[in-house]
């Protein structure tokens, strides 16, 4: 056992500690709770000595045991350098350093004199605290948005690291933002108009792509690779570079502030990816399931109907909905296109409520959550087939 | 007859195939190049409006005599910048009623009053009365006058399809002093993004290729971001990074790494000591990236994670019986494999990235140094209203994408040959 390794072990142990109850205690921060010291040399000189002991102790004593001795000692030794908190603070605390030292049982002397201990060792402490905090940071916008929705102005400026729920008020009050935003700013009409643009391009995009791919996945004809190269060219032009030219044509034609416009330019924008995927599935069909059909006497209509459509099921239900994803939550098309308030989709309602008047916050968060909540769900929902969109398309995004 | 079976192959092809190509060409191949056509003309957004003949009806009745009708029509030209030429005027009446004063520019025929008014110039107003006279003493009904909407028509010429072109446009985009400064800023934003989104990549697949509780929780969540609406999040991280009442401030202050707010979002420039030396970074284009990395990681994540997962087992345990450390098992076994991955993904997120257009504008709206080409193109055309000079901005924004897009055809060629 070297002794370079045993000191290695201390420090980065204890460091990692420290990070788990810094993000504790800044999550305890975000509830509104006074908290403005990390107190990184007591804490982190303790946590050295305790996986001193850790290591000490090794197997003679039972590990639930050890590990809930050792837990306790460090949240009766936070307990005791921090000052006024809530036992439920003192809890996390324990349940960390919990789950801490249950993670360093496997570390004893044996490991410590092997080959390259304190880079394994390192690398698996940043894989734990890297899945902690990239959940952290991943998540707590979205909290804080849930949170901001349920707050009053007064609350929000009154103490800005309070995010903490207010349950006792009763419902109503807690969703009030939520009635405000459906009520005063007509949020029920936003949310239909970009249900019905969704749900109107997912149907349209796959009435035009089915046959297309079908065609580029199984008929011969002339031109067809060059078909298929351009689609995927086609596909890498962003919409930025279209918006001039179609904002100049639609004014002109009519169809600006028109909900037929956005479907139009939705289904044209997701038509090329829609095929290149379906094609590519298509084309994994068995092709004597067609032969047989064409033997039963069926026509292309036929083929396409009976046997490719139910057999690339999971496909079309891919495709669908990423379609739908990219077009509840596109945002370009609809600043251009839209400036009457009765054709806004949900983004352009929220671009249009932040821009506009001093809109308070909590409104406007309201709304991001109901423009979020629905794409989430359904993403959660079905998380198999949009991650399978998502790859597949995902030379734009 | 298998020539026949091709032929109705073939036609049945066309057939499937037509109506996508239609919609597609109609509404991105063709407005592609008419973005040529229009950054070499002189068009501004209010030029957009096609002139037209406009026309208010007055009903008047006329002192002592109830047998007759003045009606007034207000006759203008929409347009206050072009002129609108052989305007014909139409109108119907009811059948009792006949003028009494026309004049040489109308006919009247079997209750239709039609007029030829002949060329209206820019802001051209006129008025047009003309008195009817009852011919059966019945009273004439006000009321059935004004249900009749006059029908005006005339030609005018649109800005958009004349054959007056102008070099103007191209000149001042490449001029401009900030031309050089807009491209190193989006080049900058492209590259520190894309790198950015993939390093994060990296490293959350490696994390989430272990094996642990909540593994595919894990996944789902760190897809969030890509997954929900930009909208949404631009303004959630525009409150989270709110000088005055933005929690990160607020939250450093609390812990007293900083001392005062810090305006991420509204900052140009923030001098940095290192070493002695005074760096000077872009803070609010540092900030935009810092989102870019944050929303599109997740993508990078993805494929690297399917890559990670095809890793034959065998490898690692190899390289365990010849002693290698977890960092030599990174550099020669993992990345090797994921190279291929990682050099597409660049390939893609550089140039959609070059492209994104509504994370700054929603975050910054092209403010303290974070205007980009793409965000360039919404304020030459519809901030400032100079259409011609959008086009020019989105063809040099074209120019750039083919180079990309021929290096990127090039690689995946090249990738394809060695598999």
């Amino acid at each position: 056992m070297k002794i370079k390794n045993i000191f290695t072990y201390c420090f980065i142990s204890s460091l990692f500690l420290f990070s788990l109850i810094c993000i504790w205690k800044i999550l305890v921060t975000l509830q509104g709770i006074e908290l403005t010291n990390f107190n990184f040399n007591k804490l982190f000189i303790f946590g050295i000595i305790l996986c001193a002991i850790n290591l000490l102790i090794g197997k003679k004593l039972n590990l639930n045991i050890k590990i809930t001795i050792l837990a306790l000692l460090f949240s009766i030794f936070d307990y005791f350098i921090s000052i006024n908190l809530p036992i439920w603070y003192s809890i996390g605390i324990f349940l960390i350093s919990l789950f801490f030292f249950n993670n360093i049982k496997n570390y004893d002397r044996s490991f410590l004199s092997k080959n390259h201990s304190s880079q394994k060792l390192f690398f698996n402490f940043l894989t734990l605290f890297g899945i902690t905090l990239f959940s952290f940071v991943i998540l707590f916008p979205f909290y804080m948005m849930l949170v901001t929705s349920f707050k009053t102005q007064a609350l929000l400026l009154l103490n800005p690291l309070d995010f903490s729920i207010n349950f006792t008020k009763g419902l109503p009050e807690l969703f009030k933002s939520y009635f405000i935003v459906f009520k005063d700013y007509n949020f029920g009409r936003y949310m239909l108009t970009s249900t019905i643009v969704s749900l109107g391009t997912v149907i349209i995009t796959l009435i035009f792509a089915i046959p297309a791919a079908y065609a580029v996945a199984r008929l011969n004809f002339f031109g067809k690779n060059f078909l298929s190269t351009s689609i995927l060219i086609i596909y890498l032009f962003p919409a930025i570079v279209l918006v001039i030219p179609l904002y100049t044509i639609f004014s002109q034609l009519g169809l600006r502030n028109s909900i037929e416009g956005l479907l139009i330019v939705y289904t044209a924008t997701t038509l090329p990816v829609a095929i290149y995927m379906l094609q590519g599935y298509f084309k994994s069909i068995p092709k004597e399931l067609e032969e047989a059909g064409i033997i039963d006497g069926q026509n292309w209509l036929g083929i396409i109907f009976k046997i490719i459509l139910p057999l690339s099921l999971p496909a079309i239900s891919s495709v669908a909905l990423y379609v739908f994803m990219i077009a509840w939550n596109e945002f370009l098309f609809s600043l251009m296109f839209l400036d009457r308030p009765n054709t806004f989709t949900l983004s352009r309602a929220i671009q249009f409520l932040n821009v506009g008047a001093e809109t308070p916050r909590q409104y406007l968060m309201a709304g991001s959550v109901v423009v979020t909540l629905p794409i989430l769900i359904i993403f959660v929902y079905f998380e198999k087939y949009l991650v399978s969109g998502l790859t597949a398309g995902s030379v734009k995004g | 007859m298998s020539t026949k079976l091709a032929k109705i192959e073939k036609r049945t092809a066309y057939l499937l195939i037509l109506p996508s190509v239609l919609l597609v060409f109609s509404i991105i191949l063709f407005p592609i190049f008419s973005n040529i056509w229009i950054s070499f003309k002189n068009v501004e957004l209010k030029d957009l409006r096609i002139p037209e003949p406009r026309a208010k009806k007055l009903v008047k009745s006329i002192k002592d005599n109830p047998n007759q009708i003045k009606i007034i029509y207000k006759l203008r030209n929409s347009s206050l910048t072009q002129e609108i030429t052989s305007v014909k005027f139409k109108d119907k009446y009811p059948d009792n009623i006949e003028p009494i004063n026309l004049n040489n520019k109308c006919q009247f025929k079997s209750n239709l009053l039609k007029c030829e008014l002949g060329n209206w110039p820019k802001k051209y107003r006129e008025n047009l009365e003309i008195v009817f006279q009852n011919n059966n003493n019945q009273e004439i009904s006000k009321k059935e006058l004004k249900s009749y909407k006059p029908k005006l028509s005339g030609k005018s010429q649109n800005i958009l399809l004349t054959y007056e072109f102008t070099l103007n446009n191209f000149k001042k985009v490449i001029k401009d002093k900030a031309f050089i400064d807009l491209l190193s800023t989006t080049f900058y934003y492209t590259f520190f993004g894309t790198i950015g989104a993939i390093v994060f990549g990296i490293l959350a697949a490696q994390m989430v290729n272990q094996n642990f509780f909540g593994r595919t929780f894990m996944r789902s969540v760190l897809l969030f971001p890509y997954v929900a609406p930009v909208v949404a999040l631009a303004y959630t991280w525009e409150l989270l990074l709110d000088p005055t009442s933005g929690t990160l401030n607020n939250l450093l202050i609390n812990y007293q790494i900083i001392d005062g707010p810090i305006n991420l979002l509204g900052q140009k420039y923030v001098t940095l000591n290192i070493l002695g030396f005074d760096f000077k970074l872009r803070l609010a284009l540092t900030t935009v990236i810092i989102f870019e990395i944050w929303r599109y990681f997740p993508l990078a994540f993805l494929f690297i994670l399917a890559r990670l997962q095809a890793v034959p087992k065998e490898l690692y345990e190899a390289a365990d019986v010849d002693g290698a450390n977890p960092i030599q098992k990174f550099l020669n076994i993992t990345l090797p494999q994921i190279l291929a991955v990682i050099s597409i993904l660049f390939m893609i997120r550089f140039i959609w990235n070059f492209n994104k257009f509504e994370d700054i504008f929603l975050l910054t709206g092209g403010a303290s140094g974070t205007r980009t080409l793409p965000i360039n193109v919404y304020q030459q055309g519809f901030s400032i209203g100079d259409i011609g000079m959008g086009s020019a901005v989105s063809i040099v924004i074209v120019v750039f994408l083919l180079i990309f897009m021929f290096i990127y055809f090039k690689l995946l060629g090249k990738r394809a040959d060695e598999n």
